[in-house]
């Protein structure tokens, strides 16, 4: 990093107080708070690396929590899916403090596996690729449960946890990429709006 | 253990608050000559560590939505400005039993104006003759005449930006220029026209260009985060730094007042507060003190000053403390634009807030109800936040390839309404002491009690008709969750929610039905002035912080003048 010789506080503290020559005001002078912005953005992107233990979900259960993130938005030709997006992470983090979320998605999570066990004689993970397909295809759906009640609880927890993945996802790096989204930077003026197409 | 500290200083002034009134407060006088001190509840500010402003969902673990999710489709999140919070630990409240009341409240030097939604609006010369004109209510004992000049002092000071329209409803001030409308508001725009509705720039407090040494905007959105460049409006930033660069003003902390002292006299002469860092009693003594604390913490602070000779609490002769509460009429829905999804990606951010509004539109001809309410707008290709896709996943159901990329096509598709019309004072809603509760500072808390009347409903209903004609007419389709019935009827939200409660201790010229005079001074205590919204007689469709903050300038000019006189 090239701004590693001095620290953000260093230069905050010199551009304000070259706007306080010119004013009573605190403030950061047009032509430094580009600079003074990338160097907040770079110093709060400090993110953590390495692999991820989950707080909540055990280890098989987390890997199940995986697959369904990576099934409800997956990889494409466009970017990574929700695994890569670190849905997951997200998922269980807030689980492990949450005490409705651990029943929703820990208590969920177990369902299914009680399900797929009477269905097909395993837990989801263990089940053939088809199988899985088959009993995502009936919870993904509100209109399943109207017709077999014992679905419900399965169409609950689903529901539940495609909102979680969606935030997951669509709050991530490559998530906010994926979406198109283009913003959160300093500009001189507003542009003002593109051609809008006819509706 | 309590020890009670005395501290021989006399200041000029106390102010108690450090938000719109109080900074403006402290500006004025300290800048006219006079030594003030100034009771904040809450820490120092510091901006630059303060601030998330720039920061990415993604770089923080949580997204945003705070430890286990619980501000996911809540205002507070973990990117706002420091400090303000529906609910304090240690600091409750309460509601009558069938009242629904919510009180957002901060503890930060600066207090609401660092999240604040910047929009600075001038109430109409009709606003101040209410009763006059309808009958209903009562006139303020000033014009917009004698407002005006203050409401100048204010713009051209802060930087308001908007255009001169001629509109009766919302009278023109000094203006920067505004920036130019998004994708969003050009749909919505074109589709008031059809409709002859009113559709203008807005008028925010954030800067177009620079105004004594403050940055212009930089168009990222994040106004509510705070704006490191103090390119917008806070009292933290804009009117504190002023107070401080004159040499007269001292800022105290973690100070929460408890009660304002009086003497034999009848005079106030010291503010009891609570130095929360070591939980102890202190008192500060003045000459004269503002209370600008918010109009509901404001009159908090006057009905627990109970004497001998204020039995009732302080100026509160005429028992209008803590009544004539109101809050903005409040309902929204909003639609999905099927055009928007074919948007090429572009920056959509611009100010923090709306370009365009609509302002009351309907003034010259009977509507079902009185009074009118103006509208806002937002939506589009905003950052994606927790939260966002809940009602797409809904409507798409399914999961894999199919619902990645819906989700991608109704990104931005979505535009929200919300309207904010005038209540009308009534009765029934109020705030007192709760007999029962005190908060951890052993200051006894208020009581709210909440009724909306039939007109409010009536203008929440006329609000989402008018939402729906505006999304069809722009070729959207309209998507509401309001009922006719049930606890919100047309979608009207609960007391306090728009966060324009007032009223609390209104200004008139009859000291027996009224708190202040129209100098925001105590009928009953000269020297003392309630500068924050807790003066206002009513609550039209317009925001009320530009309001408070000509009306505590005024007050602190007309403060300096009897200093200069010598009855301070």
């Amino acid at each position: 990093m090239a701004t590693k010789s001095i620290s953000r506080r260093d230069i905050l503290k010199t551009l304000t107080m070259g706007a306080m020559a010119g004013s009573v005001l605190r403030v950061i002078p047009a032509q430094a708070a580009e600079y003074a912005h990338h160097m907040v953005a770079a110093e709060k992107a400090a993110t953590t690396a390495g692999v991820y233990t989950p707080k909540f979900f055990s280890p098989q259960q987390y890997k199940t929590l995986q697959a369904l993130c990576q099934a409800i938005i997956p990889e494409d030709s466009d970017s990574g899916g929700a695994k890569e997006a670190g849905a997951p992470e997200f998922i269980d983090l807030l689980t492990s403090e949450n005490p409705k979320y651990q029943l929703r998605l820990g208590g969920g999570l177990m369902w299914l596996d009680a399900e797929c066990t009477d269905r097909y004689g395993k837990p989801y993970l263990d089940c053939l690729p088809e199988q899985q397909k088959e009993i995502l295809d009936l919870i993904a759906y509100r209109e399943n449960a109207e017709k077999d009640p014992r679905l419900s609880q399965g169409v609950e927890f689903f529901a539940f946890l495609r909102e979680m993945t969606a935030d997951g996802f669509f709050t991530s790096e490559i998530g906010i990429k994926y979406l198109g989204y283009i913003g959160n930077t300093y500009l001189l003026s507003f542009p003002g709006c593109p051609p809008v197409p006819e509706a | 253990m309590a020890q009670v500290v005395r501290s021989p200083k006399v200041y000029d002034v106390c102010i108690i608050g450090s938000g719109a009134a109080g900074g403006t407060a402290a500006k004025v006088l300290t800048e006219g000559g006079l030594s003030v001190v100034m009771l904040e509840a809450g820490p120092p500010l510091n901006p630059e560590k303060d601030f998330k402003e720039h920061v990415w969902p993604y770089q923080l673990a949580h997204r945003g939505v705070g430890v286990g999710g619980e501000f996911r489709h809540e205002l507070g999140d973990e990117f706002m400005a420091p400090n303000g919070a529906w609910e304090i630990d240690g600091e409750p409240y309460t509601s009558a039993p069938g009242s629904q009341f919510h009180w957002f409240r901060s503890r930060i030097v600066g207090g609401r104006t660092n999240h604040w939604g910047r929009i600075a609006l001038r109430f109409a010369p009709v606003d101040f003759r209410a009763r006059s004109t309808d009958g209903m209510g009562d006139d303020w004992p000033i014009t917009y005449e004698e407002v005006s000049p203050y409401y100048d002092k204010v713009e051209s000071y802060i930087g308001v930006f908007g255009t001169k329209e001629n509109i009766p409803s919302a009278p023109d001030g000094i203006f920067l220029p505004p920036p130019v409308p998004r994708c969003t508001e050009t749909i919505v725009k074109k589709a008031c026209d059809k409709l002859n509705i009113h559709c203008v720039p807005s008028r925010m407090a954030i800067l177009t260009k620079p105004v004594n040494g403050r940055a212009a905007c930089h168009y990222c959105a994040q106004c509510g985060r705070g704006c490191i460049t103090a390119s917008n409006f806070s009292s933290s930033q804009v009117m504190i730094p002023p107070a401080q660069a004159t040499g007269r003003f001292t800022l105290m902390t973690g100070a929460m007042a408890r009660e304002i002292v009086v003497g034999k006299d009848g005079k106030a002469e010291a503010v009891a507060y609570i130095d929360k860092a070591t939980r102890s009693e202190k008192r500060v003594h003045a000459r004269a003190f503002m209370v600008a604390a918010s109009a509901c913490e404001s009159a908090r602070l006057l009905l627990n000053s109970r004497s001998t000779l204020f039995p009732d609490g302080l100026a509160n002769s005429s028992g209008a403390v803590g009544r004539y509460l109101t809050d903005s009429v409040g309902s929204s829905a909003g639609g999905y634009f099927p055009q928007l999804e074919k948007m090429p990606p572009h920056n959509h951010d611009g100010v923090g807030g709306m370009h365009l509004y609509m302002p009351w539109w309907r003034y010259d001809r009977k509507n079902d109800f009185l009074r009118g309410y103006h509208i806002e707008f937002g939506g589009g290709r905003d950052m994606p936040g927790v939260g966002e896709f809940d009602g797409i996943c809904k409507d798409h159901e399914g999961y894999g390839a199919s619902l990645k990329q819906h989700c991608r096509t109704r990104y931005g598709t979505y535009i929200g309404f919300a309207g904010r019309g005038e209540m009308i004072p009534n009765e029934r809603s109020y705030c007192e002491i709760d007999p029962d509760t005190v908060d951890q500072w052993g200051i006894p808390v208020l009581r709210f009690h909440w009724q909306w009347s039939d007109n409010e409903v009536k203008m929440a209903k006329d609000m989402q008709e008018t939402f729906r004609s505006i999304v069809e007419t722009a070729g959207g389709k309209f998507i509401s969750k309001a009922r006719p019935d049930g606890r919100h009827p047309y979608g009207i939200e609960d007391g306090g929610v728009i966060i324009h409660e007032l009223g609390t201790a209104r200004m008139g010229s009859n000291p027996k039905t009224s708190v202040l005079n129209k100098y925001c001074q105590a009928h009953d205590v000269d020297n003392v002035f309630v500068t924050d919204a807790a003066a206002f007689v009513t609550n039209p469709d317009k925001n009320p912080t530009l309001t408070i903050m000509a009306l505590s300038w005024r007050a602190s000019e007309y403060l300096i003048d009897q200093a200069k006189k010598g009855s301070l």
